[in-house]
């Protein structure tokens, strides 16, 4: 079975999603850390996606994204980057422009992070 | 594995690199990271810059050799 449809469904329907390894409650990876830290800090809201039950879940995602790392964060629909990028964007202010941009002015004002599970 | 073959796969890659680093993050030869300024990523996203890291180190990326990498990388403007 693959997993590509939902994955697509979660990239195209969320205005943040993450690919991560773990929950936003339980972390299991410290570049994953790293990119939820800076979505956080720049006020995202976070659609998160734990690719630790399957690594299918992994191999269908990169085989989409043409990403072979994880994490991966997309924003409508678009690759953002992983943890490298997306901290570097939240540090020259680059990533909250971003944000902004692609989800208006007030994306910070329902902010939350929920978990959606694949498996 | 030691940072000589990637450095040595990166400067195939970027052969116009003004500069370019591996460093061992952990010593344990699997935690890697690589700066790379050059003028051949001028006007590239930062996405399609580390692409073009992901793909001159794909091997060691598929096989497992390489755990985590870690990717600064600059156009030279």
């Amino acid at each position: 079975m693959s997993y590509g449809d939902r994955i697509r469904e979660v990239i195209e329907g969320s205005d943040v999603a993450v690919f991560m390894k773990g929950t936003p409650q339980f972390v299991m990876c410290g570049n994953s850390n790293r990119a939820l830290e800076a979505l956080r800090r720049a006020g995202a809201p976070v659609t998160a996606v734990d690719v630790l039950p399957d690594p299918q879940i992994r191999q269908d995602l990169s085989a989409i994204s043409g990403w072979p790392t994880i994490p991966q964060v997309f924003v409508k629909g678009e690759l953002v980057g992983g943890a490298d990028i997306v901290e570097e964007l939240e540090q020259t202010g680059e990533l909250e422009r971003t944000l902004r941009d692609k989800l208006g002015e007030e994306f910070a004002a329902a902010r939350e992070e929920r978990a959606v599970s694949l498996v | 594995m030691t940072t000589e073959p990637l450095r040595t796969l990166l400067e195939r890659a970027f052969p116009d690199a003004t500069e370019l680093d591996v460093v061992d993050r952990t010593g344990g030869g699997d935690h890697f990271q690589v700066v790379v300024t050059a003028p051949s990523l001028d006007g590239l996203t930062l996405v399609d810059q580390h692409r073009r890291v992901y793909d001159a180190l794909s091997a060691p990326l598929a096989d497992g050799t390489i755990h985590e990498l870690r990717i600064k990388t600059k156009g030279a403007r």
